[in-house]
């Protein structure tokens, strides 16, 4: 069980809906998935598009988190979160404040601040952040529901880049540690839990695989699977080998 | 000059935030909308007494995929 702000999530994938074909290609994959819990993004209303997104996670039964993609500033964060919870009547926020166009990094002087705010008004704020332990425990001080760090940029399919950082989140946080952003493939999110990570979100990785739902399945099995790794506990690593059947009772053939 | 969405709209000062949507195609009990002007929230229930100011700049927002 996945535990954020007293709600509960069996499955500790979260699927990000951007980057999907087509809104078929996200209706097969929700299921897919096992997700719980989906992203979506506040834009412009377009006539053409208005409300089929929304239906189709209805029907999934999927709780929404609402982002602030694309946002550059803590004050259009803010307002982002604030027409996100009165468009879909929830007060969580997946809060994302982007840096730097070309890597998608997040401005962690303005994440802080809006994650300031926005805790103030009474949102359950999801931070997006860089794989800093000491901005991560920042966030987690200012009342941050979760911290979200990224494996590596937005949609690299980069992987975990810095696991060493990545631990030393884990091992401060008291709020569930969601790996969000730079998922390749299964592997990825497989190490993401085993490094003790309680979540994964995954949007790229999912909807611009060749087969969304065949990818869907794979990550969650690998989400499943690296956290009942880091359960069971790994092996040290060994310089040199250690063997695995006893010498004892070996035959002499000289 | 009143900016809806980012272009100037056909909409006069003292027209309400409600009648911006009906132009726009927005019912009034559509899910998953919200409107900001001037960067402040309106809320659902002041859409249909809001008025504009001459300059107002309106976003009309909704879900879209993302994130």
């Amino acid at each position: 069980m996945l535990t954020i702000a007293a709600r509960t999530f069996r499955s500790r994938l979260i699927l990000g809906t951007g980057g999907f074909p087509t809104l078929q290609a996200l209706a097969a994959s929700l299921p897919a998935s096992g997700a719980e819990m989906a992203t979506v993004a506040m834009r412009r209303v377009d006539a053409a598009t208005r409300g089929s997104l929304l239906d189709v996670l209805e029907v999934a039964g999927v709780f929404v988190l609402p982002n602030t993609a694309g946002c550059y500033t803590a004050r259009d964060a803010v307002t982002t979160a604030r027409l996100a919870r009165e468009a879909l009547d929830t007060n969580w926020i997946k809060l994302e404040v982007i840096g730097d166009e070309r890597t998608l990094l997040p401005d962690p002087a303005e994440l802080l601040a809006a994650a300031e705010q926005l805790v103030d008004e009474g949102f359950v704020v999801l931070p997006y952040t860089s794989d800093d332990p000491v901005l991560a425990r920042r966030l987690e001080d200012v009342g941050c529901a979760a911290v979200m760090p990224l494996g590596s940029p937005i949609g690299s399919g980069m992987g975990i880049r810095n696991p060493y950082n990545l631990g030393l989140i884990r091992e401060r946080a008291t709020v569930p540690v969601i790996l969000d952003a730079g998922i390749g493939t299964a592997s990825d999110a497989a190490l993401a839990m085993e490094l003790g990570c309680d979540g994964v979100l995954c949007a790229s990785a999912i909807a611009r695989a060749e087969d969304p739902v065949g990818m869907a399945r794979a990550i969650a099995a690998a989400v499943e699977a690296g956290h009942r790794a880091r359960r069971a506990g790994r092996i040290p690593r060994r310089l040199y080998a250690t063997a695995s059947t006893p010498d004892q009772g070996l035959a002499d053939f000289s | 000059m009143i900016i809806v969405n980012g272009q100037p709209a056909d909409v006069d000062a003292g027209e309400t935030v409600m009648m911006v949507l009906v132009r726009l195609g927005v019912e009034s009990q559509a899910r998953g909308v919200a409107v900001a002007v001037d960067g402040e929230v309106i809320p659902r229930s002041q859409w249909s007494e809001f008025a504009l100011d001459r300059d107002a700049r309106v976003e009309v927002v909704t879900a879209m995929q993302g994130g």
